[in-house]
């Protein structure tokens, strides 16, 4: 029952996030403000994370596919699918659901519990609409972005290895592998994903930091429950959405 | 003029207001008074809409403000300011932001007139040389001054104080009460005050309305309060030696 009435709070939230802003001059300068904290400032640890990945990746593949019968640049060719189908998505965002996701919880959190979130409603805000939208929005135009660098800087993660340890895959195996029998379509399957994990992220954290009652702990307790849920939420829409774009 | 009309709140099994029935006057200190946990935030949130009450109405000027729809509560509020116990600032926007936002939002002046409009409510408030402070870096009075300087930034018809003076010093809890008691007078605002403190009490307020364990036990004049036989009324007021001393004063006169 307690979940039901979670998920119709939830629904009702967004009801009243995505209606007209009151202003739409300070919407975008929020707008502008919310893509510098949610989408620029999460280049950093993209970056860090999808180079190692790549690299990662291209050394298990080559000690996994150690057989005469396999090429080596299936390597190359593994590696690149990884990366588009699920490591720059999927893995992407559930860093993301802990960089972001509890940013977003805290700092909503914190303006309930100082009132702050009162001060908006009496002075006639839609105070969801005015915090909570731009930042959807943010995540929904950027997370594509960094799901495409993260891509990138995979693979060249990947050629680093093949630069500097021959021995699991060359050069030429490995380039030639990243343009054999390429799929489009995974890149549009990706991007469709992280778009939607982005909603969830965002909407999911800022759900918690709008509902929380009491102080400080209470605080911590939103944040918390925000990447948990977030996560979960990925799971289970990789799932989903795989079985719909893929099968 | 606001009036509260059968007003009931209840919390699970508890009934926080009974049958809340009070007015607030036009260019008047409005005074919610009462001890800890008795109702009187409970009662300021009902009016200002951040609770809604189970049964009852409430109207602002003649406009019924519970059972309307979003819209039209929105509407009211815009001619609203508040003044919460925490100030309640923006904290990641500086003092003239802070005052600035409800410009931004709601009108559609230029940038020179806002600037000038944010000007002169800083310093009706007495603010100089903090424009571009953040709330972090200025003194609790000083943001309870921003916060009140952002409650009237858009001319409102009626200013809610959330004990403003707690967690203030006597000297500036008593500029903080001139300041609300000149502003009400001066624009002509329904104001209503929600505190324990006797010494804005006596200072400042026109008309008290007492809470008692939710129930309206009491209304009148500050005037009123030396000479009532409202027992709860006295316990309240004459729990401080100060005013016990004064009451014997006067007895003696």
């Amino acid at each position: 029952m307690n979940l039901f009435v979670t998920i119709g709070k939830y629904f009702s939230l967004m009801g009243s996030v995505f209606s007209k802003p009151v202003n739409r001059k300070i919407f975008f300068r929020r707008l502008l403000s919310e893509i510098e904290q949610i989408g620029f400032d999460s280049v950093g640890i993209v970056c860090i994370v999808s180079v190692f990945m790549g690299a990662v990746l291209t050394i298990q593949m080559g000690i996994n596919f150690e057989s005469p019968i396999i090429p080596r640049y299936i390597i190359g060719l593994s590696t690149r699918d990884s990366m588009i189908l699920e490591f720059s998505s999927t893995i992407v965002c559930l860093i993301l659901s802990g960089r972001v996701g509890s940013n977003i919880a805290s700092e909503i959190g914190t303006m309930r519990i100082t009132e702050q979130i009162d001060a908006l409603e009496i002075m006639g805000v839609n105070s969801a609409n005015y915090l909570i939208l731009p930042k959807i929005i943010a995540a929904f135009v950027t997370f594509p972005f960094l799901a495409l660098l993260s891509i990138i800087l995979g693979i060249l993660g990947g050629c680093f290895i093949a630069f500097t340890m021959p021995d699991i895959v060359t050069v030429a195996d490995y380039l030639y592998g990243l343009h054999y029998a390429f799929v489009p379509f995974y890149v549009t399957y990706t991007v469709i994903k992280i778009a939607v994990f982005a909603i969830l992220i965002t909407s999911i954290s800022a759900f918690f930091g709008y509902y929380t009652e009491g102080g400080a702990l209470e605080v911590g307790k939103s944040s918390t429950k925000a990447v948990v849920y977030s996560i979960i939420s990925v799971l289970l829409f990789n799932l989903i959405l795989t079985q719909v774009l893929l099968t | 003029m606001i009036k509260v009309v059968n007003v009931n709140k209840t919390f699970g099994e508890k009934h926080v207001l009974k049958d809340i029935n009070a007015t607030f006057d036009d260019g008047k200190v409005n005074m919610i008074i009462g001890r800890s946990g008795s109702g009187k935030t409970v009662l300021l949130k009902n009016i200002v809409g951040l609770l809604t009450p189970e049964t009852g109405e409430i109207y602002f000027n003649g406009r019924e403000f519970v059972n309307v729809d979003e819209k039209g509560k929105r509407e009211i509020r815009k001619e609203m300011g508040m003044v919460f116990q925490g100030s309640a600032l923006f904290t990641s926007n500086n003092v003239e932001e802070n005052v600035m936002l409800p410009l931004d939002l709601f009108t559609k002046m230029t940038k020179a007139e806002k600037q000038k409009r944010v000007d002169f409510c800083l310093d009706r408030v007495g603010i100089v040389n903090a424009h571009h402070s953040f709330p972090s870096e200025i003194s609790g009075g000083m943001q309870k001054r921003v916060a009140i300087a952002r409650a009237i930034a858009l001319n409102p018809r009626y200013l809610f104080c959330d004990e403003p003076n707690s967690g203030l010093d006597p000297q500036t809890s008593i500029l903080i009460d001139q300041l609300i008691k000149e502003i009400t007078v001066e624009y002509n605002i329904t104001t209503i005050v929600n505190t324990h403190d006797m010494n804005s009490i006596m200072e400042i307020g026109d008309n008290i309305c007492f809470i008692y364990q939710g129930n309206k036990w009491w209304q009148g004049s500050k005037d009123d309060i030396f000479t009532t036989d409202n027992e709860e009324l006295n316990d309240f007021v004459f729990a401080s030696n100060l005013y016990k001393k004064i009451k014997k004063a006067q007895n003696n006169e």
